[in-house]
């Protein structure tokens, strides 16, 4: 039955229900939420776990490393400053290949200072070799946050868990939680085959020196792309459980004729079918929902393009004195292709910009009758705000 | 689909309240979704929250800027720039205010009502949105009260949450039933 819930409230039970043994974090709006949460589970004797106040992100990060490799199921959570806070050992996390799991409350990077949401925090640390998969609703991120511990824990590989800060964070709406038993079903008890064990002695993230770290880099390449068979397997296993599936890699909805396609990750996806849906004059398109953006399943990406003519890569976050992040990747992936679809790159929504019914037409205006890709723009920049020299 | 914007001020309990009506709606066996739009978090900014109600699942995430209705909880608030922005033409305004009363002359009624002096009297704080939710559905009859009472007893119990009942309907007495059904229920089906 669904219940009324705040998405943050309803992933401090989530997450509860994957049983984590060390939940380390620092409190950073949006993320606040999930861990009060989590931590007024364990004061009621809800759950049953070390809950470690640190004093920093880059604490969190590091407590939750080093209980993931003694033994733990440890998770964490932040935004932001805090993401960027804890990058060092994020990267280290993930070099090391630790199983770990992490929320990301999407939340806008300073300065100048912003709390609201864009995606800019989580792709700050798109190289840091963690698993990103972007989640479209509070139900995606329910049952994306139990399947990423599954992921994490048969991959050995850490998963960051993209949850838009506010949109889906604060958002109180209908929502399934699974069972204990359901979640018990599918998520067997923590192992970690190369932690840290008195009985069997021997030391992880030494230096590594030229002889060796290529292929320690090229192996945690290798296991990234290997995940995307997990990825797809998680999700068909725990649909099988709850009867939602969350798109695998990616998902192909709106309209499969259309030879318009939107690329979107995270929650602005339902604000452009609704406005797709609602407005019969408009020209319909097939929206692609990038699920898993690391690893990046250009295979999969190439055969939810096929027969487009033009493609719109939204996105999120920028690369200042570039671009777009993800549309260069969409395009590079798409090379490959026959005939592939002129992409076209905006950015919107930045900072918490309401991203409102009529951006699905002016994505389409901006690119309708348009023979090249105009180059990368935030769409929903106000010029008049701007002196001349920037427009 | 039904669209309310809500408008207080920090520290007035405006999360809350779009909280309770969504809730209450979901519990009904509707489809709603309550957010706030987050501006200066300091007690006394100006700040609004939105609830939408369907009868069928909501997939837009953007901000009401076209409500059929608005509740807000301080009459200051009905000069401030944006408080009135985009309200439908059947769109119609609940305040709070020192005394009760009709406003009729203008496109969109506004009915004011003492809230915050019930809830001073009932538990004696003065946040007034649970006497203008209770307001609200007893106007618009989108529910029964006593959904409102059940999503009040998830978050309160005890001598507080039997205050808030007490609240809930006495500021239910002070109001005409179904005065706004027509609007509600026509928006909504």
């Amino acid at each position: 039955m669904a219940l009324a819930l705040e998405g943050s409230q309803a992933l401090a039970r989530t997450i509860a229900l994957c049983r984590p043994q060390v939940v380390a974090a620092y409190p950073i709006t949006p993320q606040t939420h999930i861990v009060e949460g989590i931590a007024k589970l364990v004061a009621d004797g809800k759950l049953e776990c070390e809950m470690v106040s640190v004093e920093s992100e880059h604490s969190a990060a590091s407590v939750a490393l080093g209980a993931a490799v003694a033994g733990s199921r440890a998770y964490t959570a932040s935004a932001s400053q805090g993401i960027l806070l804890m990058a060092e050992v994020l990267f280290d996390i993930a070099g090391l290949r630790i199983p770990l799991v992490m929320t990301c409350a999407n939340r806008a990077l300073s300065g100048p200072l912003n709390i609201w949401n864009d995606q800019q925090d989580s792709m700050a640390v798109r190289d840091a070799g963690w698993i990103q998969l972007y989640c479209a609703t509070n139900q995606e991120a329910i049952d994306t946050t139990v399947q990423a511990f599954r992921i994490a824990e048969r991959c050995e590989l850490p998963v960051m868990v993209c949850v838009d800060g506010f949109t889906l964070t604060h958002t109180l709406e209908p929502l399934d939680l699974p069972s204990a038993e359901q979640v018990d079903g599918y998520l067997p008890a923590y192992r970690f085959h190369h932690g840290l064990d008195p009985a069997d002695p021997r030391s992880l993230g030494t230096l590594v020196a030229p002889e060796h770290f290529s292929e320690v880099r090229h192996a945690h390449h290798q296991a990234m792309m290997r995940a995307q068979t997990e990825i797809e397997q998680a999700d068909d296993d725990w649909a099988a459980v709850v009867g939602r599936h969350c798109g695998g890699l990616l998902e192909v909805r709106g309209d499969p004729e259309a030879r318009l396609g939107i690329l979107t990750l995270g929650s602005v996806l339902g604000t452009l079918e609704d406005a797709m849906d609602n407005d019969a004059s408009l020209p319909r398109a097939r929206f692609i929902k990038l699920r898993s953006y690391r690893p990046f399943p250009a295979a999969a990406l190439r055969e939810a393009c096929a027969g487009l003519d033009t493609l719109i890569v939204l996105e999120r976050a920028l690369s200042p004195g570039a671009g777009g992040i993800v549309g260069p990747e969409v395009q590079t992936a798409l090379v490959e292709m026959e005939s592939p679809p002129r992409v076209h790159n905006f950015a919107a929504g930045l900072g918490g910009r309401d991203l409102s019914l009529d951006l699905y037409k002016r994505l389409v205006d901006a690119v309708l009758g348009e023979d090249r890709p105009k180059g990368f723009a935030i769409i929903d920049a106000d010029p008049t705000l701007l002196p001349e020299a920037d427009r | 689909m039904l669209e309310i914007r809500i408008h207080g001020r920090g520290g007035q309990g405006n999360v809350v309240a779009a909280y309770l009506l969504a809730s209450a709606a979901i519990d009904g066996g509707r489809y709603a979704q309550a957010f706030p739009a987050f501006g200066a978090e300091r007690r006394g900014a100006p700040v609004a929250a939105f609830v939408r109600i369907d009868e069928h699942p909501i997939r837009r995430r953007c901000q009401v800027r076209e409500p059929s209705f608005l509740i807000v909880q301080d009459p200051a608030l009905m000069e401030v720039a944006g408080t009135l922005a985009g309200l439908q033409a059947h769109g119609t305004v609940l305040v709070d205010g020192p005394e009760a009363g009709i406003d009729d002359s203008g496109d969109n009624e506004i009915i004011t009502m003492p809230a915050t002096r019930l809830a001073m009297e009932h538990i004696g704080r003065p946040v007034p949105n649970t006497a203008l939710l209770a307001a609200f559905i007893t106007l618009t009859e989108l529910m029964p009260l006593t959904a409102l009472i059940d999503a009040l007893a998830e978050r309160f119990k005890g001598p507080v949450l039997e205050n808030n009942q007490k609240l809930v309907e006495a500021a239910a007495a002070t109001i005409e039933a179904g005065r706004w059904r027509e609007v509600a229920h026509g928006v909504g089906a």
